[in-house]
């Protein structure tokens, strides 16, 4: 930090600047409708009002946030799912004229006091999963939208040409405007618009506009992610933060939104009103105190940002390496954080909300770009996060330099680092059996570790290439499996093996073939292997805490629905356990980080004058949770079928990846499935790949079982009426839904079991339709 | 702009101290405009196994790389100033002071301060305050050498 006390008019990035004629971009808007509103005080977190926009109707309307809606949803991704639910049908998909994008704040979004308290939820129909995903995001758009009146934000239709979508706090009114001049990329579109709307040529001014946004990308892709853009007073640039699940962004575009706008006349540390701001006050410094006191030791989130996790899990053979083949690499090294450190401009604070001293979010600033339209220009990559690095790896790039040209792109090109980056390296270990080749790829030559080939890609996808590959390939993983299983290249075990998606969306960044618990933690969830429900690894497989399948079966009950939370509130999840007390170790539980947990009640308590203890917050969760995983019923998933993970994140595909790892694999044969050495020695790997790939699939199958009776779902993965009952959650249609489905699986002979148990072994109920019991 | 190199800070003798506060009145007097002192005072007097020792705001500057709006800068004269109307109360520079004298009072979510004013150098009877005049470098160095720099 030694380039501390940088005055803030004196701090220069070095990057490219842009001279726009914004007279002449903003002459040529043109209002097609709008609405003017009377902005209220927020009262105690809520604004109590969220902002319906119909492009197709060109509606604007206001919707009164009940006190129902509270007590059953909380705020944030509850209110979306409500508001999905109330808007959307079972049929509706990601380009449906009702389906609807919902960004979302929650009641202790917009705190400037706590760490981590600037999230925005947003929601939609997934192209990539025709499910609803969540995807939450840092940046100033959350906390403003609800200082300029509204907790959520929903639109719903399409416009013809695209347009910008104005909430402006300051005169009270939202407009819907023509944009036909403006860049579409992220990151030339942000700074744009912010000059454009800011109410005076002030950086003071510019901070208080924020923007939503997906480039070239995401128009052309399944892989669209949100940015969200914070201006960032010492860098002089707008900065940007990424829904990056799920394909918002393409949702976006596929409505035609440029960008979406919001502008707050003023703010300060009470404008949520809340309850109790000494206590906020209180609890919040203790955090910040701890920060300071502790960050150095632990992860050292300040200096580098999450990007400390790739000597970890390089140590730990968790680094997806070669599509997940290796949990390892010697290349590894060179993208350890303190190559990234290097690089990083040292300014802080960098956090993407006001108040965040946990300042993950990095930046490297006057960084030459290499390759595409912005060859040879400076510019700051915001970034990158660990999830990046990790696609690095998975694609064999070991040059900090490529991995921001990587990230660089995807972001301004409104592209999900993680699903493209996943997708890439699966397409590159297709290349590498032959399965894909250059005339396969659209002459690209896709193999490991060519950053060029990768970019290239990612530019033709965003220049809307209509090569037979390539407008597959962005349709991420999912797509292309049945694509190359169509054509009859290659085998179709193989590539269900090795493709890693779930449900259609693309695995996040950690090798899981020896934690069962993780394999449930990216399976058994509701929008897809994301890794924000749970993380377990450590737990499971270094500290051996969760034995048993009840034990796995608890943790994927407490710490989705805990990590739900955050979600709910508009809040990080990584102030809760990226710093710990001091004497975190000591307490009973020390997963839990039972001192912050006890923080975020007393915070839930000082903003919304509620009396709560910490068990509410798991229910809380848990209404939202059943509610989400209730829809997806509805909507024809969510079922056991649906929590299928490919066989490469359970255990060795190939039998490079079982040589690799020969000893382990062996000794496990051994001592789990009782094999004697003499055994052993007689079979060949391909034998052995197979009698693991059986174990494998039933401890999986095992797992699933435990997991959905300990959340009060059937044996098929349904919520059942009665753990809905018992949350409190009596809407009838939804009740209803539910036991008709549960009948229909009944009679589809569905409601059994999925794991194969032997002597001994017992399944969590031995009771037909033990929930009617309940 | 010229930058200021050097800085008034508060010097304490702890000696000719008996404790009576009006150090910390006429601080909160400048602050809240109230006689109260204590935690609505920037200096605080604290009375350890029978001996004093003070409290204040040595003017290193690390809060101003805190401040995520810019609310916190280094004036003409040396001294950190804390722009009351562009804060957000984040505390952000309460958690992070060294040696913790950036101040919170119930009165208001924006912390406050020593300014180097001298109020309290003037309200002390026994001539136990002085400001005396700092290398803002040197004061740097010692703060961001403690922040593991």
């Amino acid at each position: 930090m030694v380039e501390g006390q940088i005055p803030i008019e004196e701090y220069k990035t070095g990057n490219t600047e842009h001279k726009w004629d914004l007279k002449k971009i903003k002459f040529a808007h043109r209002t097609l409708f709008s609405h003017k509103y009377k902005k209220r005080d927020i009262s105690r977190g809520f604004a109590n009002k969220t902002l319906y926009v119909n492009l197709s109707k060109k509606e604007i309307k206001e919707k009164k946030v009940t006190e129902d809606m509270k007590k059953k949803f909380t705020g944030g991704r509850g209110f979306g799912l409500k508001l999905l639910w109330d808007s959307i049908k079972p049929s509706t998909r990601w380009n449906s004229d009702e389906n609807e994008l919902i960004v979302s704040t929650g009641p202790l979004c917009g705190v400037t006091q706590y760490p981590g308290s600037g999230k925005s939820l947003c929601l939609t129909i997934s192209p990539s999963t025709d499910i609803i995903c969540d995807s939450n995001v840092g940046g100033f758009f959350g906390p403003y939208l609800k200082f300029a009146g509204f907790d959520a934000l929903e639109i719903q239709g399409k416009a013809k040409d695209d347009v910008v979508i104005v909430i402006d706090g300051e005169k009270e009114e939202v407009s819907i405007e023509t944009a036909p001049l403006e860049e579409t990329n992220s990151h030339l579109l942000s700074e744009q618009l912010t000059n454009l709307y800011a109410s005076e040529d002030t950086d003071q001014a510019r901070q208080k506009v924020s923007i939503v946004s997906a480039g070239k990308g995401a128009e052309n892709s399944y892989w669209g992610c949100l940015n969200f853009s914070f201006y960032d007073i010492r860098r002089k640039v707008c900065r940007m933060k990424q829904a990056g699940r799920g394909g918002l962004g393409s949702v976006l575009r596929n409505k035609k939104i440029k960008a979406i706008v919001v502008k707050v006349k003023d703010f300060d540390g009470v404008s949520n009103n809340p309850a109790n701001p000494d206590k906020l006050a209180e609890v919040g410094t203790k955090l910040h105190k701890e920060i300071r006191d502790l960050d150095r030791y632990q992860c050292n989130m300040r200096a580098v940002g999450t990007v400390h996790l790739v000597e970890i899990m390089d140590e730990y053979d968790l680094l997806p390496t070669e599509n997940y083949r290796f949990g390892c690499f010697p290349k590894a090294p060179k993208i350890y954080s303190p190559e990234f450190y290097k690089l990083f401009t040292k300014v802080i604070p960098d956090g993407c909300w006001h108040g965040c001293t946990m300042a993950c979010a990095k930046t490297v600033d006057g960084f030459t770009v290499m390759t595409g339209p912005y060859k040879g220009q400076k510019v700051t990559v915001d970034g990158p996060e660990y999830e990046t690095c990790g696609c690095g790896a998975n694609m064999s790039l070991w040059d900090p330099l490529w991995i921001l040209e990587f990230n660089f792109y995807c972001d301004t090109y409104g592209l999900d680092t993680i699903s493209t980056g996943t997708a890439i390296a699966f397409y590159m270990e297709m290349y590498e059996y032959g399965i894909l080749n250059k005339k396969r790829c659209d002459g690209l030559e896709l193999c490991f570790g060519n950053a060029i080939a990768a970019l290239e890609l990612v530019h033709r996808i965003a220049k809307g290439d209509k090569g037979e590959f390539l407008s597959i390939a962005g349709k991420g993983i999912r797509r292309v499996k049945d694509w190359l299983i169509d054509k009859g290249w290659g085998d179709k075990q193989l590539i269900e093996d090795c493709g890693m998606e779930s449900k259609g969306l693309e695995y996040s960044e950690y090798v899981t073939k020896e934690s069962l618990a993780m394999q449930g933690g990216y399976g058994l969830t509701l929008k897809g292997p994301q890794h924000d429900e749970a993380w377990l690894i450590f737990m499971d497989m270094v500290n051996n805490a969760i034995p048993t399948f009840e034990d796995k079966a608890e943790a994927l009950h407490y710490f989705p629905m805990w990590r739900t939370w955050f979600g709910l509130n508009g809040l990080c999840k990584l102030p809760w356990n990226d710093v710990e007390p001091a004497n975190n170790a000591e307490t009973d539980d020390p997963s839990k980080v039972p001192e912050h947990v006890q923080n975020y009640v007393e915070y839930q308590n000082a903003v919304t004058g509620w009396n709560i203890e910490k068990e509410e917050l798991i229910l809380q969760s848990e209404r939202c949770y059943n509610w989400q995983r209730a829809m997806n019923v509805w909507m024809g998933r969510g079922r056991r079928k649906d929590d299928w993970i490919p066989y490469r994140s359970m255990g060795p595909v190939t039998e490079m990846e079982y040589k690799s790892r020969e000893e382990r694999y062996d000794k496990q044969l051994i001592e789990k499935l009782k094999l004697s050495k003499k055994e052993l020695e007689k079979k060949n790997i391909k034998e052995k790949i197979k009698i693991l790939y059986e174990f494998r699939q039933d401890q999986y199958q095992k797992l699933a079982d435990a997991v959905y009776f300990r959340r009060g779902w059937t044996p098929n993965g349904v919520p059942t009426p009665q753990k809905m009952k018992q949350l409190g959650l009596d809407d009838k249609k939804m009740l209803d839904m539910l036991k008709e489905k549960i009948n229909e699986d009944e009679k589809a002979g569905l409601n059994v079991w999925g794991g194969k148990y032997t002597k001994g072994e017992k399944p969590p109920s031995i009771h037909k339709r033990y929930w009617e019991k309940w | 702009m010229d930058k200021a190199k050097t800085v008034k800070i508060l010097k304490f003798y702890p000696e000719k101290c008996k404790g009576c506060l009006e150090c910390e009145k006429a601080c909160s007097n400048i602050h809240f405009k109230t006689d109260e002192g204590k935690e609505k005072s920037a200096i605080r007097i604290i009375k350890e196994n029978k001996k004093f020792t003070m409290s204040v705001c040595n003017q290193c500057g690390l809060c101003i790389d805190m401040c995520p709006v810019g609310a916190l800068t280094r004036k003409k004269n040396g001294i950190v100033w804390l722009d009351v109307n562009k804060c957000i109360g984040c505390q952000a520079c309460v958690g992070f002071c060294p040696i913790e004298t950036m101040r919170k009072s119930e009165a208001r979510i924006e912390p406050f301060k020593c300014i180097s004013c001298g109020a309290c150098v003037r309200a002390c009877p026994e001539n136990a305050l002085e400001l005396v005049e700092e290398e803002i470098d040197e004061l740097k160095k010692i703060v961001y050498y403690k922040q593991g720099a």
